[in-house]
């Protein structure tokens, strides 16, 4: 009996990969286009060479930060929609203290990080204090945080860290985590030391909400407020505490594109995605620290390895979007997949 | 034999244990069946598998001598059955007949009609004496009330038998009256019921026939009348199980606890706690008797923290803990068994083990500078799991996975093992069975044998009476009398708290 | 158990994708030569280079902006020369020219770097946007050419291809100056900078120099690709009387569209008027029998596209030129399409004023101090 639902456990994440293959194959063929050749081309698109393999462990790189950030605000049972907006003040602040200064490396790249950090936190602390002294639901204050975080990171880029450009000063050397190194192993990718800093940063979520007192309420607050509460638990502190953390991870995504992959800050037209993306990413790594890394891998490759199918297959890219929600929908589903399991079984006997 | 309900040599398995095993359940038509368990005997899993909810892996079930197979709920309300569940599942804003008729609306041209509706749950309302008003939102009406409407929501859906799962748990005293009266007139129309409990008293008032299962085995079905609690309780638990607690006489010692004038709204703003003035001193326990909702609630979340204080002086050894935060009220010496231990003793979803140390994870040695020490924490965790005899896995299941009685020895050990100056103790024993009661009951006598102060809140005017050395009754947010049990009944402490403050009510 | 579980999965769906991969790559050999190792892929010098594209070896692809190639403006046009300059050689798509769309900026240099891998011999970045993208890869690979539209990029296997925008928004302008009947013209920009300036300080230049009293509200989107920002602005503009709009923001322009054939369709005698941009838009604008396009300042993308295309073909790419197309050779211009609008009266004012430009008698301003300097001039 346990040995069966152990099975279960471990096929359900498998069928879930399989269906999302299968039915994203079918609707290419529907369409008239071969499937094989379609997930070759994700796969060379993704792995294909060093190069591509450098640009999918890039995009995976702020993928891991932001999805511990919403993570790390799900486990304190809070939903941060801001990540984003906390990853392009994170990018602003990088780059402002990257162009800003002439630093040695070894104080420099840290100082440009720590700006990240500290100005996704400020961004986050903002929501949660209003959430623990008013008792304004986060979820609306992040969503409008989100859209001043954009313009206001556009107007700086345009107006003070620049003279009317759309595109600031590239980063001085010494604050950059981009590796010639890692760039020439991988054939010119983008690739670059942010990579360490996230997976060090997955430890330390893992760290923190495991391991110290200060998780443990946390998670206690979490999980059911009015037990902290009794417990003698100060359930504002940890709520303005779990937003400042989520909001300084999700800085480090944003510093790991404004000192990584771009070494800049331009004017955005709209969101990047990262932080929304990290919502899907914490979900389906269950809020867990690796789990987050390892959603992280699939949605960098599914990301990238996506872009590659028009061009080597002739998918179109519309199909190549619905393919990869597919595959997400599938793998995120497997609570049906449970169910249709479970509901196979007993017809069965 | 004229049986509406025959469940036989039913079988249901769950992963790891057998919830139910070869069980036999016979009602017959017009009777009180009670169905009698200790927590996690298999008595929910059973009407589950009645109702629909479980399909047996063996078994046969007979609905008026035809076999019928069970799958889903709605089959079970087309064949007559219906269940009211201990947890009521109404709509907060909805009125009663929007309750009632909820998933089954009288149409009239696609809209629902709920003048009919009304007026058809104001006629089964008074056929069977339930008196409730159908236009009454939910919010508004005593949880007693609630229960009748999920009552009426089975015999609207034409309900013949009725599962009724522990509906007196929720209930005053006066409330349970009531409902007897309601359950024998609903007989007397030709219904059958079947009464989940472990309350033996009431079984024994209102009940004609009762089946008996221990750890999921059945052990057998008795005529009420041919038999007597003190048997009905060693077939339900196994053993031999004393009644009336023992215990020595108290001798208190200097006062522990001592309020002054408090005063204390709720989270309406409504007064609820009016200058009540109380003392408990060391060595004794001292019962807080009334019926919901005179301002117990706001008393302990005032003495605790919880809740802030408007007026008046709460000390403990002289020392004023009012409106000192959770944490400090905790350090000073006060360990709280809270009321629900659902929403405040424990955190389901964290281990066992994780919730004995909620109070403590801070200090050493369960953390040093800030990190856990996991290794400690189990270790003491296992140490009261073997003291206070809560049945679980291992430490590192979660605390939702626990029975009631189980997660309420959690708390109570880790509340105890504090060695703190007072306890106090809310509702400790609601919806347990009398096993776990009688380690409750014997736990906190002996606590205060060891010179601590107990304070005792409770609804039941048995646990009140048989546990305290001194009663305080509490009526509209006073004490308004202290009385020892030894020199009153439950009748005259049923007219104090109903706020006839006559004989003996020499307060102070 | 947790561990074990996503062990399983990411295991497998590597393995797919190594079996898949396997599949895939054998079936490929045939067709195209991907499989070639990467970066040194292009090791030919130049002039090698040209010889073999002379003989017909050329091939040609284009990284669109976040737009895409249905924006129904810039990217579009470019993608349209590609077509034409594949068919006049007879190639097709995916065998001698493609694109490759950019979901986010991210995506830039993630889809020049597989197109060089991919053995293309010139590679278009299309806007301005994928200037440092360009920059970043031409300069890891100094043996494949690459053009940037809008932009000037520096690098000798770079080709920057401009336009003198401000010179077609200056007539479009005066478009927009006679035609208008509230004295209030608008201008919705894309996002606010050097390059969409231009466009605004020679539409304002433009409407000042034929009626100075003439109102030009100026908004702009910051972005080239949210239609329902363009259709809020619209919307606001035409409430407040505006009736002439010169959008200068591609997809975001097809919400200043929608709206005005909105009002057009509620009440068709409303005089509301889009002039659109890059491409020419008249197709866009139909309500019905009418057609709210008054005119579109057509940038010749497609062209400058194919030429360059075909010049590289030819071994005479200009590499570290900055190509400027204007109104002279017909890289800018303003598109006649809509007879019934363009009336006689407004095509005179636009030769005239075209005139005056190409002769040099008037200097359009390209910046906002310039415009200034000019009006002040008036």
């Amino acid at each position: 009996m346990l040995f069966s639902n152990r099975m279960i456990n471990i096929l359900i994440p498998i069928i879930s990969v399989v269906l999302g293959l299968l039915s994203g194959a079918i609707i290419m063929l529907v369409f008239g286009y071969n499937p094989i050749e379609g997930y070759a081309a994700l796969w060379n698109g993704a792995f294909g060479d060093s190069y591509f393999l450098g640009e999918t462990l890039r995009q995976v790189t702020p993928y891991i930060l932001s999805g511990l950030a919403v993570a790390f605000a799900l486990r304190t049972g809070l939903l941060n929609i801001g990540v984003e907006g906390q990853v392009f003040v994170g990018w602003l602040a990088s780059v402002a203290v990257g162009i800003s200064f002439d630093l040695p490396m070894i104080i420099h790249l840290p100082l440009a990080i720590l700006a990240a950090a500290l100005a996704g936190a400020f961004w986050g602390f903002i929501p949660g204090i209003l959430k623990a002294k008013l008792g304004v639901h986060e979820v609306i204050v992040t969503i409008m945080m989100n859209y001043i975080a954009l313009y206001i990171s556009n107007d700086i880029v345009r107006n003070v860290l620049t003279d009317g450009e759309d595109r600031t000063a590239e980063i001085a050397p010494s604050a950059s985590l981009a590796s010639e190194w890692l760039a020439s192993m991988t054939y010119f990718s983008r690739l670059h030391y942010g990579l360490i800093v996230a997976l060090f940063m997955a430890l330390v979520m893992w760290f923190v909400l495991n391991k110290t007192t200060r998780g443990f309420e946390l998670r206690s607050v979490g999980f059911n407020q009015n037990a902290s509460k009794y417990a003698g638990m100060s359930v504002g502190k940890n709520i303005v505490l779990a937003m400042v953390i989520s909001g300084a991870f999700a800085g480090l995504a944003g510093a790991m594109e404004g000192l990584g992959t771009f070494g800049y800050m331009n004017v955005k037209s709209g969101f990047t995605n990262i932080g929304f993306d990290g919502i899907a990413v914490a979900l389906l790594g269950a809020n867990m620290a690796l789990g987050v890394v390892l959603a992280a891998f699939l949605f960098g490759t599914l990301k990238i390895g996506a872009l590659n199918m028009p061009t080597e297959a002739g998918v179109p890219t519309e199909l190549v979007e619905i393919v990869i929600a597919l595959i997400i929908f599938f793998v995120a589903s497997s609570y049906i997949i449970r169910w249709a399991f479970l509901r196979f079984k007993k017809e069965g006997k | 034999m004229d049986y509406v309900i025959e469940m036989l040599n039913i079988r249901k398995e769950f992963p790891g244990i057998v919830a139910n095993d070869n069980i036999n359940l016979q009602v017959k038509k017009g009777e009180i069946h009670a169905l009698l368990g200790e927590n996690g005997a298999g008595k929910s899993t059973l009407m589950n598998v009645l109702f629909g909810l479980y399909q047996p892996e063996k078994g046969e079930i007979r609905v008026r001598g035809e076999q019928a197979n069970i799958t889903d709920p709605n089959i079970a309300n087309d064949l007559g059955i219906g269940m009211v569940h201990q947890h009521f599942m109404l709509v907060d804003t909805f009125t009663v007949t929007e309750n009632i008729v909820l998933g089954s609306e009288p149409k009239r041209m696609g809209q629902v009609n709920l003048k009919r509706a009304e007026k058809e749950v104001q006629e089964l309302s008074e056929r069977y004496g339930l008196n409730v008003d159908p236009r009454a939102k939910i919010r508004d009406i005593s949880v007693g009330m609630q229960q009748r409407v999920e009552i009426l929501k089975t015999l609207y859906r034409g309900a013949e038998i009725l599962i009724l799962d522990e509906p007196t748990a929720v209930l005053t005293p006066q409330e349970i009256k009531e409902l007897i009266d309601i359950m024998k007139s609903l007989v007397s129309e030709g219904k059958s019921i079947i009464l989940i409990t472990h309350k033996l008293k009431e079984i024994m008032e209102v009940c004609d026939r009762c089946t008996v299962i221990r750890k999921g085995q059945g052990i057998g079905t008795v005529e009420v009348s041919e038999t007597n609690p003190t048997e009905l309780a060693s077939l339900m638990v196994g053993r031999e199980v004393s009644f009336s607690t023992e215990k020595t006489p108290a001798d208190p010692k200097e006062t522990f606890l001592s309020i002054k004038d408090l005063r204390v709204k709720d989270v309406r703003g409504v007064e609820m706690v009016k200058g009540l003035n109380l003392n408990v001193r060391a060595g004794e326990i001292v019962g807080i008797a009334g019926v919901d909702g005179n301002g117990q609630s706001e008393l302990i979340e005032a003495i605790t923290g919880l809740r802030k204080t408007e007026s008046g002086d709460i000390k403990l050894h002289e020392k004023a803990i009012t409106n000192l935060t959770p944490r400090k009220v905790t350090q000073s010496g006060i360990s709280h068994i809270p009321q629900d231990r659902h929403k405040f003793g424990l955190v389901l979803d964290f281990p066992v083990g994780e919730n004995m140390v909620l109070q403590s994870y801070y200090n050493e040695p369960f953390s040093k500078n800030g990190v856990m020490n996991f290794k400690n924490i189990y270790k003491k965790a296992n140490e009261l799991i073997e003291e206070y005899d809560v049945r679980t896995p291992d430490a590192y299941t979660k605390a939702r996975a626990l029975s009631g009685g189980n997660q309420q020895k959690a708390i109570i050990g880790r509340e105890v093992d504090r060695s703190p100056d007072l306890i106090i103790a809310a509702q400790p024993t609601r919806g347990l069975d009398v096993g776990a009661i009688e380690f409750i009951h014997k736990k906190l006598i002996e606590e205060r044998d060891k010179g601590r102060a107990v304070l005792l809140l409770s609804f039941e005017l048995e646990e009140i009476m048989n546990l305290s050395d001194r009663i305080a009754v509490m009526f509209d947010g006073q004490i308004v009398a202290e009385v020892k049990p030894e020199e009153t009944n439950e009748q005259d402490l049923g007219l104090l708290m109903a706020g006839n403050s006559t004989s003996k009510a020499g307060g102070e | 158990m947790f561990k074990n579980r996503w062990f399983v999965l990411f295991a497998l769906l590597l393995s797919i994708g190594l079996v898949l991969g396997a599949c895939g790559a054998s079936d490929d050999d045939a067709g195209n030569e991907e499989d070639s190792t990467g970066g040194d892929s292009s090791e030919n010098t130049e002039e090698e280079t040209s010889e073999e594209n002379a003989s017909g070896d050329f091939s040609v692809a284009m990284v669109t902006d976040v737009g895409g190639v249905d924006d129904k403006s810039f990217n579009q046009s470019a993608w349209e020369g590609l077509q034409a300059f594949g068919e006049e050689n007879g190639m097709s798509k995916g065998e001698g020219y493609d694109y490759a769309q950019s979901e986010s900026d991210a995506d830039y240099v993630t889809n020049i770097n597989r197109l060089v891998r991919q053995d293309y011999n010139l590679i278009y970045g299309i806007g301005y946007l994928l200037q440092p993208a360009i920059e970043e890869v031409a300069s890891q690979y100094p043996d494949t050419n690459f053009g940037i539209v809008d932009s000037v990029a520096e690098g000798d296997n770079i080709a920057s291809i401009t336009f003198k925008e401000h010179q077609g928004s200056f007539l479009a302008g005066v478009a927009a100056a006679k035609k208008t009947e509230s004295n209030m013209v608008g201008f919705v920009g894309g996002v606010d900078g050097a390059l969409i300036n231009k466009f605004e300080a020679g539409f304002v230049a433009g409407v000042k120099s034929v009626n100075a009293d003439i109102e030009v509200d100026v908004q702009y989107a910051e972005s080239f690709a949210a239609a329902d920002k363009g259709k809020l602005i619209a919307s606001n503009m035409y409430d407040k009387g505006v009736d002439v709009i010169y959008h200068a923001s591609g997809a975001t322009g097809n919400g200043v569209f929608a709206q005005a054939k909105d009002i057009k369709n509620n009440d068709p005698e409303a005089n509301v008027w889009v002039i659109g941009v890059d491409r020419d838009q008249y197709e866009e604008g139909a309500v019905g029998d009418t057609n709210v396009t008054l005119t579109s300042m057509v940038k010749r993308v497609d062209i400058a596209v194919q030429d360059v295309a075909t010049q590289a073909m030819n071994g005479e790419f200009p590499g570290g030129e900055v190509l400027e197309y204007g109104l002279s050779d017909d890289g800018v211009s303003i598109a006649r399409t809509n007879e019934e609008a363009m009336t006689e009266e407004i095509i005179t004012a636009i030769e005239e004023w075209k005139e005056k430009i190409t002769n040099g008698d008037v200097e359009v301003p390209s910046t906002r101090e310039d415009l200034e300097t000019y009006v002040n001039s008036l």
